[in-house]
């Protein structure tokens, strides 16, 4: 059948074979895979270092480095870039003892790297620890084979129309469940915040959730989700995609919903705070759309049209209940007095470092205009 | 499919078969490299007990006719085993057993590289030199195209692959986790594995490894590289230069340094060292692959990430010199540095070798200098 051909090689190669080697005993040493995000902003890259013992506490782990110049990120003359270890988690690939540890980059005169949003998305955080921020992200994403065409598609055509797919279930309606089911698995294994999944509009589109998670911690753990989703594509052969607009036309895109709330939110009375946060957003709408994709709002230009449950760029919005709009309040919020609010204009390959940071300066930090603040 | 018929036998079956019991009896498993220098051979013997240290392997032979060492009419050569593992695919207590080939008249068969590095390497001992070995690989299919591939064509230019992630990125991964595991459990001081700038390229590192040691573990690591890509039914490749054109070689790079370089102050030691070898191009490019710089001439070209064969140049963080001197040791003053020219097909031996004899033992010139 033609699905067949859309996976890789790779994933061909005997498991069984594999599984009989990665039983093998590995005494006291430990395998630690270091992960950073490289110089496209989007892309993650990884590399593994064998260490004698467990490392219990990111203090365990040393920093490192690497060839810049072959991931958009140095000139080859000089490349050596830092990786230093932020976030560690359980290896849901190579299993305990080994380890997953989120890295930040930094460049070879121990500046951040252009990409490294993290250092001062750590910084704002701190700012605002006494408010606690929470935040919840609703990542969207497309699988496609390796032929670039969504997995599970006719391959010279479409599927039926939108309609039937969403939280769908059924082999005409969910294509490529397996891969949900297996990340699932590995974020709970590792650590991950993972609170949810379902079905998306698109076929062979899918969502889970990651929070509530306060401050930083919200994108350490959206990104190791994201690198946890791509190793598992990766062991079944197929590719996920974080594009906003992957199929032009009448076809859902894919986004990044951005729960965001703080103590005072989530009390009595705390839609006063909620409301003034809207306010705030609602004069800086260019700016959190520059922060919102990788491309400064271009990405996201495909796919915030105002139509397919989007608002339209060029336009701040908010409501109750209301999907078309930028921000929308939970109807159970709007009746509670408290709660939360959903900025539904991040693009799903947002960086979380910068979707959070932007939220905070604006709501919190009471920012205005169209530079970020020099603290 | 790119895989072997081998590897499509039953592993259910053959794991019945391997779950027996053998009761008080060990198989050992000699490894040699043949006639080629990059070759390697291997067969295996029935022992009554467990071998606890390589004085308790025996000496054995074999038909050196058959592996481009020998005349068929005097073709016995001897093993000598030299360094001994555990064996991930028979497991405990099986073995893996690294051995020395000799000629029918005792002295060191022409590949056997290791006999005259061990004499060198024992001549610096109280330096205590350390390696690592940055080994480079391509997996191909048994059709000789890299594994991943489309069968008649390339895939996109490279980019993303380098440390990659992803079905579209990183090309043959389970091979890679199966040697990592089948190096840690044989005690092969493997330190770690990255993607490599070229779809279905790959690189681990053996070290820190001192003297002798370097060669044994990598030599070994080689091993059991072919012998896991040999269950999944692939091929890896040690050439330096697999697909021409803009499409990255595989290297070896060397890292280098001795209690004097790693101790405060060390950053002069390491200078000197690169003076000496600055000196000796051309004799470490005949060293650093199996046709005395020929297979390395198709690789360092200047381009992607090497350094012109012609020429040597020495820089911090600069990957597209002769020797590296990472950033960090130029901050430290002290630490290591990185010989960029071995070819992944070197001999290990013959490149420690070279090191310890420019920058240890003062050697200069072409001709190799003769020891008592």
């Amino acid at each position: 059948p033609d699905t067949t051909m859309a996976a890789s090689a790779s994933s061909k190669l005997s498991k069984a074979v594999k599984q009989q080697y990665m039983d093998l005993p590995q005494g006291d040493q430990v395998q630690a895979m270091y992960i950073w995000i490289d110089g496209t902003g989007e892309g993650l890259r990884c590399k593994t270092r064998t260490l004698d013992s467990e490392p219990k506490t990111i203090e365990d782990l040393p920093e490192w480095n690497f060839d810049g110049s072959s991931t958009y990120q140095s000139e080859g003359s000089n490349s050596d870039m830092y990786l230093i270890p932020q976030a560690m988690f359980r290896d849901p690939f190579r299993k305990d003892p080994n380890k997953l540890v989120l890295c930040e980059v930094l460049k070879y005169n121990h500046k951040p790297a252009e990409t490294n949003l993290r250092q001062m998305c750590k910084k704002i955080m701190g700012m605002v620890q006494n408010q606690h921020p929470w935040f919840g992200m609703e990542q969207e994403y497309t699988l496609l084979g390796t032929d670039g065409h969504p997995f599970g598609w006719p391959s010279n055509g479409f599927p039926g129309p939108q309609g039937p797919y969403y939280c769908g279930v059924g082999a005409d309606k969910a294509y490529g469940r397996d891969v949900v089911e297996a990340h699932y698995r590995a974020c709970l294994y590792a650590g991950v915040k993972i609170c949810g999944t379902n079905a998306e509009v698109m076929p062979a589109q899918w969502e889970f959730q990651v929070g509530p998670c306060e401050g930083i911690e919200m994108g350490d753990h959206l990104w190791i989700a994201r690198f946890l989703l791509h190793r598992v594509c990766e062991d079944f052969g197929i590719v996920a995609s974080f594009d906003p607009k992957p199929i032009p036309g009448n076809w859902n895109g894919a986004g990044c919903h951005t729960n965001f709330s703080t103590k005072e939110m989530r009390e009595e009375g705390g839609l006063k705070y909620i409301e003034e946060s809207i306010e705030r957003l609602a004069k800086r709408h260019q700016y959190h759309i520059r922060a919102y994709d990788p491309k400064g709002g271009l990405d996201n230009a495909r796919r915030l049209t105002g139509h397919h449950e989007t608002s339209n760029i060029n336009e701040f919005s908010a409501g109750v209940a209301n999907r078309g709009a930028s921000i929308r309040i939970p109807r159970s919020v709007g009746q509670e007095k408290k709660g939360y609010f959903e900025d539904r204009r991040p693009s799903a390959n947002c960086d979380p470092y910068a979707v959070t940071e932007a939220l905070v300066r604006t709501c919190l930090l009471s920012e205005e205009g169209e530079e970020p603040v020099k603290y």
